[in-house]
């Protein structure tokens, strides 16, 4: 082993270039993978868009009129700025999850007995999937032998149909999305916590600092990794809903509950029909907000990776 | 620490605080709750009207193995492991040397590419699904668990990347250099000095991918069709087709759909939380 490095003429080329091709190597199945099924498809759904096809016979190039029949809701009356105003919803309701989120890591912050045990029942909701926090949650709402209902029963509120309703029904579904989300932005918060530094709390304390300003200025600002983790899983989360409306309403009633991605998906795939180019320029339009969001975050991770 | 410690507060603070525990917990879960009672009542239950009371009879086992013996599920399970368990090895071979050549290396295109992966890992499903629907037909892999996997393995190697770049910048760098000067290839710095250091992001990113897979609904929908493919998120509302409005049957189904990760999180949870919070610690 310490003969070669010492020898350079007698080194074959790729002994000598092995630095500078290494990364290559070590990186091409990756990339080959994430290029095919990742990178791009983006393109394809972007140049998808401008075509008219039904997934089997000739494409049509028909220009912006996929766009344009989205705008003016030519083809489903009501359904593009319904779901539009519901991924807005879902975008601001989602974010609950974050104040929830800490209040109940605050709540937990303790070591009492069986602590540790609270705290993994209270994460549990996030590790099951999605599909079975929708199935629990129509249940919970059913009209006739809901739990929810049940529970308004007893103080003697008549029963309210929140999946059959399209005024609630969007209230509904992400309540059930807040339920696992929530406990993940506990155990960020949790974890944040814990490596909260215990010297700067008793200065606090010292200051006179406690409750609400104690946490706004000393716990809140050391919490800020966390706190920006917690926004970007629930961002991300919340535009990529598409499970819990699949589950629970199909999109109903009377198309009051979708939103972008299960919009496109019902244009693309579902039976009205496999108008492939119309669900991509859906897909585009949600990939465009998506992308303001991963400006963003790609922004700070820059910031900070140059910082360092 | 903060909140204050209950310890160092009254005694009725402290029993208030112990008795509110139970009491929160079991609000925060009641939904599940009600899922499990449901799962081990009889059918006579549900028509007589006896939703929330004690069930008359105790049919557990009889519930239960309706669902393993009488139903599709267990193949459903069966599909779910095998798309999963693959998808985990292949994502994390794949981003350990993504994440050693992004970690170790600098070149100039090092932090474009890692940005690639991040940004890639953020996109809406949705832009994909039809490309990635079609490239499936195309190579005779649509209703099939291979061609999921592969899907599979390439979209969470953009998580992974993220995770295992990140994990080898804390490495000490000293070690690779000191390997350097005794002249150890590249191939064997990652394979005997990295890889063996990396245990501990291997095992969190495992847990998590294999709760990211086998909950995974939307991939299943677009890619699979039938009971010889579909995974269990996606199989379970053919089995709720089957067992219409049994309701002791369904909960008994999704309480067995769910339990794998859950099984995983509980006895994998010091891994599993250390990948989730993984950089919300500084």
């Amino acid at each position: 082993m310490t003969v070669s490095s010492d020898i350079p003429d007698t080194e074959s080329w790729f002994h000598r270039n092995q630095q500078r091709i290494a990364p290559w190597l070590f990186l091409a199945p990756g990339i080959l993978f994430f290029a095919v099924y990742v990178i791009a498809p983006v393109f394809q759904s972007f140049n998808l868009s401008l075509y008219e096809w039904d997934g089997l016979g000739e494409k049509t190039y028909v220009g912006m009129r996929n766009y344009e029949d989205l705008y003016w809701e030519y083809v489903d009356r009501d359904a593009f700025f319904t779901s539009l105003k519901n991924n807005v919803m879902w975008l601001f309701l989602y974010l609950l999850a974050i104040p929830a989120g800490l209040f109940i890591a605050l709540f937990l912050n303790q070591t009492v007995r069986g602590i540790r045990i609270y705290k993994s029942l209270f994460f549990f909701p996030f590790v099951i999937s999605q599909v079975v926090v929708g199935l629990v949650f129509t249940w919970f709402y059913d009209p006739n032998f809901g739990l929810l209902n049940t529970m308004l029963g007893w103080i003697g509120m008549g029963p309210i149909n929140v999946l059959g309703n399209e005024h609630l029904v969007t209230y509904g579904i992400v309540a059930a999305g807040l339920w696992p989300q929530t406990a993940y932005c506990m155990i960020l918060y949790l974890t944040g916590l814990n490596a909260v530094d215990p010297e700067q709390i008793e200065a606090g304390r010292l200051d006179g600092a406690k409750g609400w300003s104690m946490l706004w200025n000393i716990i809140l600002p050391q919490l800020r990794p966390a706190t920006f983790i917690a926004f970007v899983v629930t961002i991300i989360g919340a535009l990529r809903s598409f499970d819990l409306i699949s589950i629970m309403t199909q999109g109903g009633p009377f198309g009051s509950s979708r939103v972008l991605a299960y919009y496109m998906f019902e244009v693309a795939l579902s039976e009205y029909g496999f108008r492939m180019g119309y669900g991509a320029a859906i897909a585009v339009v949600l990939f465009l907000i998506m992308l303001c969001f991963i400006t963003y975050f790609l922004w700070s991770m820059y910031r900070e990776e140059k910082g360092h | 620490m903060f909140p204050k410690p209950i310890e160092k507060q009254s005694q009725a603070a402290q029993v208030a605080y112990k008795s509110l525990l139970p009491v929160a917990l079991a609000f925060w879960l009641a939904p599940l709750l009600a899922v499990a009672l449901f799962s081990v009542k009889p059918d006579a239950d549900f028509t007589s009207g006896n939703y929330w009371g004690l069930p008359s009879s105790f049919e557990g086992a009889a519930n239960y193995g309706q669902v393993f013996f009488n139903s599709d599920m267990p193949r459903y399970l069966l599909n779910s492991f095998m798309i999963t368990v693959p998808t985990v090895i292949g994502a994390v071979a794949l981003s350990a040397m993504t994440g050693f050549a992004l970690g170790i290396y600098k070149f100039r295109a090092n932090l474009w590419i890692f940005f690639m992966f991040v940004a890639g890992n953020f996109v809406p499903f949705q832009i994909l699904m039809v490309p990635v629907r079609d490239l499936t037909l195309e190579l005779g892999l649509y209703n099939t668990k291979t061609g999921l996997v592969l899907f599979h393995v390439a979209f969470q190697t953009g998580f992974c990347t993220l995770f295992m770049r990140n994990f080898i910048r804390a490495l000490p760098f000293e070690l690779i250099e000191a390997a350097r000067v005794e002249g150890v290839s590249e191939w064997r710095i990652f394979w005997y000095v990295v890889l063996p250091l990396m245990k501990p992001a291997l095992a969190a990113l495992s847990v998590l991918i294999f709760t990211f897979i086998w909950n995974d609904y939307f991939w299943a929908v677009v890619l699979t069709q039938g009971i010889e493919s579909q995974p269990v998120t996606a199989g379970i509302t053919s089995f709720n087709a089957q067992f219409r409005a049994a309701y002791h049957l369904m909960s008994a189904g999704s309480i067995v759909a769910a339990l794998p990760p859950v099984a995983m999180f509980f006895l994998m949870q010091r891994h599993f939380i250390a990948g989730l919070t993984l950089g919300a610690v500084k």
